[in-house]
């Protein structure tokens, strides 16, 4: 396939005849891109490629493939069919470097794919933080089909890991290895789980339900080291407290930044990820970013903007396929939300809710008595700021609307249970909500 | 790039991910071995009872088969789920033979068929376990067990028992539990219990919960002379509550609540496929080759079934002039392809090859109509959460009617698929609270074009 890339020269010219694509990364970034530009430009020829697999799958959904819910072909959003039938050709292979100047991609033991423009999607790569011993076999992230693999041989044998890292991939981590009857040890250096992003109350919540799975979960513990044994393999890690714990497996899920490796050498500007502006052009023309592996520079805010979920992946992609595929339009982050679920407890967030409150900011809090679910509202100068929910499902479109459309408190108590979007039948909590909450804005 | 990055070259195409490696297994506690060991009793009294060893045939050996087995089985489930946290329980159900098509899975599905084989057409080799049946059959029916009465109580006791296990699994989700009981009342009450006590007092064995065109026979004029000639007036009742059943009540309860008020709260091929088959829902097949096939078979029984009927109809009203025996090799042909081995032996004895829905899907005439009003003309729909969707796939994995549920959830659209019955089950291995199954208010708003059921009907006409 490669080679029809390689030696047919790209058609070069206007902005009308047609182009050829190339999108490195076939996630959700780069084929919610590529989908834009189908549906804009019927003619232009798009090539996705991806080392990591042949078709694109579902990211989140790995845990499930390795707990045996689900079957690797279960995570492909789209039959095989579907890529011909929209004319996206995928290749299977690395990209090695990107020569911008010659619009061509140079691959490793392939051919080059030439291109008029690039996307590049190269989403995140897991953190490590220059652990002594992170190098260690048995030691690693889950964030690819690649780490994936990497978990099947160093669950051989193992009866213990460690989990190092109290975020969303540390949890997941978590729960596949417990599922394999693994003891885990989950160390997590805050004084609760994922409390730089939720508030204590829903992140003991979590914690609880941590401990009611037996994982050990090692609160306000740090990583000192990783310790192996003359093989070259994990034996166990010591913790900051100097405390040893045996293991044969260290999951180091503390965060993931852009992956720029391959922007970074082949000249493209990055900082923590590839820079970009609203519309995801990089400094390089023709060439643009999007998705995790992107930096967009803003211009007067404190930080340049860098998401890294699921759904920002998704809508940052179909954007900036409209500006590949000639439109003008810029990215608007919309209003935030996000969703996980830890173990078996759903969490939905909308709008802004931060750890603790910002300045200015109000937040109740309301909880069942059996610490089942949770919901927190909280506003700013009376009006609705955010919504987290935990143990609840509650509805995207009317939380959205009601952040957007900047409702005071009191609306939002009087209209709560057209919210709710758990199943039929299941306990309306609504009452006991507003109450407790009345009661606190009182 | 890193060199072993470079290098990874893993076929996941092909070689898929098999099971990983696990640590040591959690023993059985005492309670799972003891229920194990219970169940176990049960079988084996059954095996020697039905080859003739006492006390076969009476009430005493009745109970020492079957209150073990039940008490067995129902234990075993309990216990199994109470050990855990509530939540979803999918572990490890591609990596077990029996639900991934394994070998005891094709082993299962061999049993199963060849139970439908002898039951239809060799019950003889069924003889020794009609035989320990034989006091419950007196009892109710005040007649000998035959065949049908002893499959129908192992049916019985297959939903009531794996109706613990789906309570039980689902215990977190009310909507489960509700469901899961109505199935399990349903076919005690009234595809069990009621027909077998109607029999008792000389009248009609007759299922209150099934209706042509399901059971065809019901508006046949065979039948339908037989139940109005019948004497006592409760034939001509049951010809009345049959024919409301059909023409009435199934239009306006699948317009207030879509299909699944009879697919998966009232139906017994549902009830057994929602609790006994729970385990294999995620077989179906999702292809758009899948579902094609799918419209084109379930809507051609259900042509078959209606020319069938009119054509008695004719065939009675003008003596045999008109079609002679044409129309009655036609019921025959239907009661044998259609009844026996489509519902039967591949219906569920391919459960655990093909998923639990294999007459739902492709054969029953029932579903067939009640998808038609379903799509065009209910409330009924499954919503989807904004843009929560993240494309995991677990919903369309464990749809047991194959529909591609995801397709339209990262769409963010609502999914409105004749042949959805409502489990909810994509609701709850949801993980990220995308799906909800609701009546909404009116029918009009559940996708574009839906305020014209006519012309949305002729225009999926289009795309066959």
């Amino acid at each position: 396939m490669s080679a029809a890339y390689g030696k047919s020269a790209p058609v070069r010219g206007e902005e009308k005849s047609a182009m050829r694509i190339a999108i490195i990364g076939n996630g959700i970034t780069g084929v919610s891109a590529a989908l834009s530009i189908r549906r804009l430009q019927p003619d232009w020829e798009i090539v996705m490629i991806s080392g990591e697999s042949s078709f694109h799958y579902s990211r989140p959904a790995l845990m499930y493939i390795f707990m045996g819910h689900m079957s690797y072909k279960d995570t492909k959003p789209y039959e095989d069919s579907f890529w011909k039938k929209n004319r996206i050709d995928l290749v299977r292979g690395w990209v090695t470097e990107i020569d911008a100047a010659g619009k061509s991609l140079i691959m490793h033991e392939k051919d080059p794919i030439l291109f008029d423009r690039l996307l590049i999607a190269t989403g995140s790569r897991s953190n490590r933080f220059g652990w002594p011993g992170q190098d260690l076999e048995g030691v690693q992230g889950f964030y690819s089909l690649m780490d994936l693999r990497l978990l099947y041989e160093n669950v051989k044998g193992a009866r213990s890991a460690v989990i190092v890292g109290g975020g969303l991939i540390g949890i997941e981590l978590a729960e596949i290895l417990h599922s394999r009857n693994i003891h885990v040890t989950f160390l997590v250096r805050e004084n609760s789980y994922w409390t730089n992003v939720l508030p204590i109350e829903e992140s003991r919540m979590i914690n609880r339900v941590i401990l009611e799975q037996g994982i050990d979960l090692r609160l306000l513990t740090e990583l000192k080291e990783i310790v192996g044994n003359d093989s070259g393999k994990v034996r166990g890690i010591m913790t900051g407290k100097d405390e040893f714990i045996e293991c044969q497996i260290v999951g180091l899920t503390a965060g993931v930044s852009p992956n720029i490796t391959l922007a970074k050498k082949s000249g493209i500007k990055t900082g923590r990820g590839i820079q970009v502006d609203w519309s995801f052009r990089t400094d390089t023309p023709d060439v643009f970013a999007a998705g995790d592996c992107a930096e967009i520079v803003t211009e007067g805010e404190e930080r340049n903007l860098i998401q890294q979920v699921w759904y920002t992946g998704k809508s940052q992609g179909r954007v900036a396929g409209e500006v590949i595929a000639g439109g003008q339009s810029k990215y608007d982050p919309g209003i935030w939300y996000n969703s996980a679920k830890f173990f078996d407890l759903e969490y939905q967030t909308y709008g802004m809710v931060t750890n603790v409150p910002a300045e200015g900011e109000t937040s109740f809090y309301w909880e069942h008595p059996d610490h089942s679910r949770s919901i927190r509202i909280v506003t700013k100068d009376g009006t609705l700021r955010g919504i987290n929910v935990m143990g609840l499902r509650y509805s995207h479109r009317v939380c959205e609307s009601w952040v957007a459309q900047k409702r005071s408190l009191e609306y939002v108590l009087d209209h709560l249970g057209d919210a709710n979007f758990d199943p039929e039948f299941y306990e309306k909590c609504e009452a006991e909500m507003i109450k407790e909450i009345r009661k606190q804005a009182a | 790039m890193e060199q072993n990055t470079l290098n990874y070259d893993f076929d996941e195409e092909s070689l898929g991910f098999e099971e990983p490696d696990k640590a040591k297994a959690k023993p059985l506690g005492f309670g799972e071995k003891l229920s194990l060991a219970v169940l176990g009793f049960g079988i084996l009294m059954f095996a020697l009872q039905s080859m003739g060893m006492p006390p076969g045939g009476t009430w005493a050996g009745f109970l020492l088969v079957f209150f073990p087995v039940l008490f067995g089985t129902a234990f075993y489930f309990y216990l199994s789920f109470k050990g855990t946290v509530p939540g979803i329980k999918h572990d490890n159900i591609y990596f077990r033979g029996i639900t991934s098509r394994g070998i005891l899975g094709w082993l299962i599905g061999v049993v199963f068929t060849g139970f439908y084989i002898a039951l239809y057409w060799f019950p003889e080799y069924l003889a020794g376990g009609i035989k320990i049946v034989n006091p419950l059959s007196m009892a109710l029916t005040g007649s000998p067990a035959n065949n049908w009465f002893f499959y129908g109580f192992l049916y019985t006791v297959a939903v009531l028992v794996f109706g613990v296990r789906m309570f039980m699994k689902y215990r977190h989700n009310r909507y489960q539990k509700i469901r899961t009981a109505s199935v399990m009342f349903f076919q005690l009450g009234f595809a069990f219990l009621i027909p077998n006590i109607l029999m008792l007092f000389n009248q009609p064995e007759f299922y209150l919960s099934y209706f042509w065109p399901l059971k065809p026979e019901y508006l046949f004029p065979g039948t339908f002379s037989y139940f109005v000639n019948h004497p006592g007036g409760l034939g001509m009742f049951l010809v009345f509550w049959g024919a409301v059943m059909s023409f009435v009540a199934t239009p306006i309860l699948t317009y207030y609540f879509g299909k699944r008020w009879y697919c998966s709260w009232v139906c017994g091929c549902g009830g057994l496929a929602e609790t006994m088959g729970d385990q294999w829902r995620q077989l179906s097949d999702k292809s758009k080759k899948a579902w094609q096939v799918e419209r084109w078979v379930v809507h051609s029984v259900l042509v078959f079934i209606v020319v069938t009927t009119v054509l008695l109809w004719i065939n009675s009203a003008t003596s045999g002039a008109v079609f002679g025996e044409a129309s009655m090799s036609l019921k025959k042909w239907y009661g044998f392809y259609i009844g026996a081995i489509f519902s039967g032996v591949i219906g569920v004895g391919f459960y655990p090859i093909m998923g639990t829905r294999v007459w739902c899907r492709f054969g029953c005439p029932m579903a067939a109509i009640l998808g038609i009003f379903q799509r065009y003309l209910s409330k009924f729909r499954i919503t989807t959460n904004g843009d929560q969707c993240m494309s995991c796939g677990n919903c369309s994995t464990y749809c047991e009617m194959g529909i591609d549920v995801r397709a339209y959830a990262q769409k963010g659209e609502n999914i409105v698929r004749a042949s959805c019955v409502g489990c909810g089950v994509c609701s709850a291995v949801c993980p990220r609270g995308v799906l909800k199954l609701e009546n909404g208010g009116t029918f009009k708003d559940r996708f574009p074009g839906a305020d014209k059921p006519l012309g949305a009907l002729v225009d999926s006409l289009k795309n066959v």
